[in-house]
């Protein structure tokens, strides 16, 4: 198994480190509103958080552009917000509201805006990565250094998908970057009993490139891990699997009573939260002060306050987008035949 | 008037594809085989092509077919029109979630954002002996799916004028080249250029039976006509070319004219594409029809292998003859 550290490995700057921090943030605090908001009744949908999980996109979108593209899957909000979608679109539609940006047709699985990069987000399992080979390609035939980074769990690593995305990747050389976020668990089995490998990364080794396993809630290590995977891309050296190890602090999907954990193990897990932890580092070591970060934190909740406002006031589409966006061209309402007949 | 040449389906859909990628840098074609080293494709269809535009755009690939739509849908979201060859109709069972739940659904689960104008081209068919799981005709899944154009053509115009339209389309568009079709040549203007998808063409006209159909069975259907003509029964043959969306307008047209319809595909009757246009007529013409619709389609079993079996499975011109009679009763 390959280990991400090397002797003359990037160090991030403390201005980076504050970065991949406000992302983390962002995605937490977001995180949580969106929680209450559920628990509350106002937010009828499948919720799949991702609290614990936060460095690993955090770090990843640091060392990405908005021309650089993500597809990731219905755990994956917290890839967006790193990405930095805005999260007036982003409320307005996991409300099923018309500002949504979706139009609310799509809804929490589905988000995607392509001014951010977020071009799909997928509900099935494995199937971020075929899709991020192809915009790969496209942008090898563009000439651009544009880099795509296909998000996926543990549990996509033993579908088929994984392995021809895998391969194909790698024979065509493409700019695409397989980050797996292997929190421990594929819905309610673990990853042990599921995977045949110690270390998602070692499948690599069978495609022909590198595969590293990082501790994806340390920063600086996966600071360090995805900067050597962004350098090979966009150098044109082709893809790189990056197997994230963290922890899923809130089950499967929201309300899940996490049966399948032991007490201890969550427990321990949720003692050495990254977020807390990362933040003490940050001051202890002089890359922020504890009053830039409470600003920071302050802006990001009014941020997310204003969000929510706003999702949630925006209006439901009207019956009539069931005939929009099927096709290019608006359906004729004969096609829908129920509809002919009105409420 | 432009000079006609004689092709098969096979140099049709050759001919497409180098007009399309001459045409249009965007278009990129990809698929097992496809590349001249490999051979063109199975069946020849892309040949020249990656000599005269370059392997960069004319890519063969693994045996890996969710990782060729996933790449041609990525491609597509990417600014491209990629041309996907899935070899053999069935092996699109190894790759449904990357059409059905993907290439067809992104622009509505996106809210409009999310386009995917790639092509699928598919070989399928029975008359090969190639048996239970390469010969399919599986229009009516994709058709049942919302989001995708499905189109089959029957002669070597359609084929050209047909393809380079699904190319140049909006949507994705799962185009079926069938067995029974490619090695019948026709005539093809040299300047054929795109036909219009979701519009019929009337393949025979006639004044008494309707016999809707497309692909492979037309032929079929045309091979009724000289039988059909002796018993005195005048048949109109409508070519569907496109099966979903298709052209309500044409087949309700000539049904009101013959008060008689047949609706005749060489995919398993059995919940077939047939029965959604027999019960669109039903909705529409009831009260003009003298009969009821008759859906003609193969037996519910999957394609067999011995020769007197797979013959029995098409439906044959016999068949369709003895439908109209009975329509005529």
């Amino acid at each position: 198994m390959a280990e991400s550290s090397t002797a003359n490995a990037p160090q991030p700057s403390s201005a980076a480190l504050v970065d991949i921090y406000r992302r983390m943030v962002r995605i937490e605090r977001n995180d949580d509103a969106i929680r209450a908001t559920i628990r509350r009744g106002k937010l009828m949908m499948p919720y799949y958080s991702a609290r614990g999980q936060e460095v690993i996109p955090s770090a990843v979108s640091h060392h990405l552009t908005d021309d650089d593209k993500i597809c990731t899957i219905y755990r994956g909000i917290h890839d967006m917000v790193a990405k930095d979608m805005p999260l007036r679109p982003l409320w307005a539609e996991i409300a099923g509201r018309v500002d949504g940006t979706c139009k609310g047709k799509g809804g929490p699985m589905h988000l995607t805006h392509p001014e951010t990069g977020v071009m799909v987000t997928t509900g099935i399992v494995g199937s971020s990565m075929p899709i991020a080979n192809g915009l790969a390609w496209a942008a090898l035939l563009d000439g651009s250094k544009q880099v795509t980074v296909a998000y996926f769990g543990d549990g996509a690593s033993n579908i088929g998908a994984f392995h021809e995305s895998l391969n194909l990747a790698s024979v065509w050389k493409l700019p695409v970057i397989f980050v797996c976020q292997n929190n421990g668990f594929a819905e309610h089995t673990r990853f042990e009993k599921a995977t045949s490998v110690e270390h998602i990364a070692t499948r690599a080794i069978a495609y022909g490139m590198p595969g590293f396993t990082v501790d994806g809630n340390d920063p600086w290590a996966m600071y360090e891990a995805v900067a050597m995977a962004v350098e090979r891309a966009r150098n044109g050296d082709g893809p790189t699997l990056l197997e994230c190890k963290t922890f899923r602090f809130l089950g499967h999907v929201l309300g899940d009573d996490d049966f399948y954990m032991t007490k201890e193990e969550k427990a321990a897990a949720m003692a050495d939260d990254p977020l807390p932890k990362f933040r003490a580092r940050l001051i202890a070591e002089g890359h922020a002060t504890e009053e830039q970060l409470a600003k920071m934190q302050a802006d990001i909740e009014a941020e997310v306050a204003d969000a929510q406002a706003f999702g949630m006031a925006s209006e439901f589409p009207s019956a009539d987008e069931l005939r929009r966006d099927v096709f290019a061209t608006e359906m004729p309402p004969q096609q829908f035949s129920a509809m002919e007949f009105g409420a | 008037m432009s000079e006609m040449l004689k092709m098969n389906a096979i140099q049709a859909i050759n001919a497409a594809m180098m007009d399309a990628m001459a045409a249009d840098p965007k278009v990129l074609v990809l698929g097992e085989d496809i590349a001249d080293p490999e051979g063109g494709g199975v069946t020849g269809t892309m040949r020249g092509l990656s000599t005269k535009f370059g392997e960069h755009r004319v890519r063969t690939t693994p045996i890996s077919e969710q990782a060729i739509i996933g790449a041609a849908i990525g491609a597509a979201l990417g600014g491209y029109k990629p041309v996907a060859e899935i070899m053999l109709m069935n092996f699109t069972t190894v790759c449904m979630d990357m059409i059905f739940n993907h290439a067809a659904k992104l622009r509505f689960m996106s809210g409009g954002q999310s386009a995917v104008p790639i092509t699928i081209r598919t070989l399928t068919g029975a008359g090969w002996q190639t048996a239970g799981q390469h010969a399919d005709h599986l229009e009516g899944w994709f058709a049942h799916a919302a989001g995708i154009k499905v189109v089959a053509p029957s002669n070597p115009a359609d084929y050209k004028g047909l393809l380079m339209s699904c190319i140049q389309d909006p949507d994705p568009c799962i185009f079926i080249e069938s067995a029974g079709t490619l090695f019948v040549p026709g005539e093809v203007a040299a300047d054929q250029g795109p036909i219009p998808l979701g519009v019929a063409r009337v393949a025979n006209e006639g004044t008494d039976v309707t016999i809707v159909t497309w692909s492979s069975m037309v032929l079929r259907a045309q091979a009724a006509l000289p039988a059909l003509a002796e018993a005195g029964i005048s048949a109109e043959i409508i070519d569907l070319r496109t099966v979903s969306p298709w052209d309500r307008e044409a087949v309700f047209a000539s049904v009101a004219k013959t008060g008689r319809a047949i609706v005749a595909h060489e995919a398993v009757r059995n919940f077939g594409p047939g029965a959604e246009i027999a019960a669109s007529i039903n909705e529409e013409l009831f009260t003009t029809l003298k009969k009821p619709v008759i859906r003609l389609g193969a037996p519910t079993c999957p394609v067999p292998f011995s020769k007197p079996l797979e013959d029995a499975f098409l439906v044959s011109p016999a068949q369709v003859v003895a439908a109209a009679k009975s329509l005529m009763a």
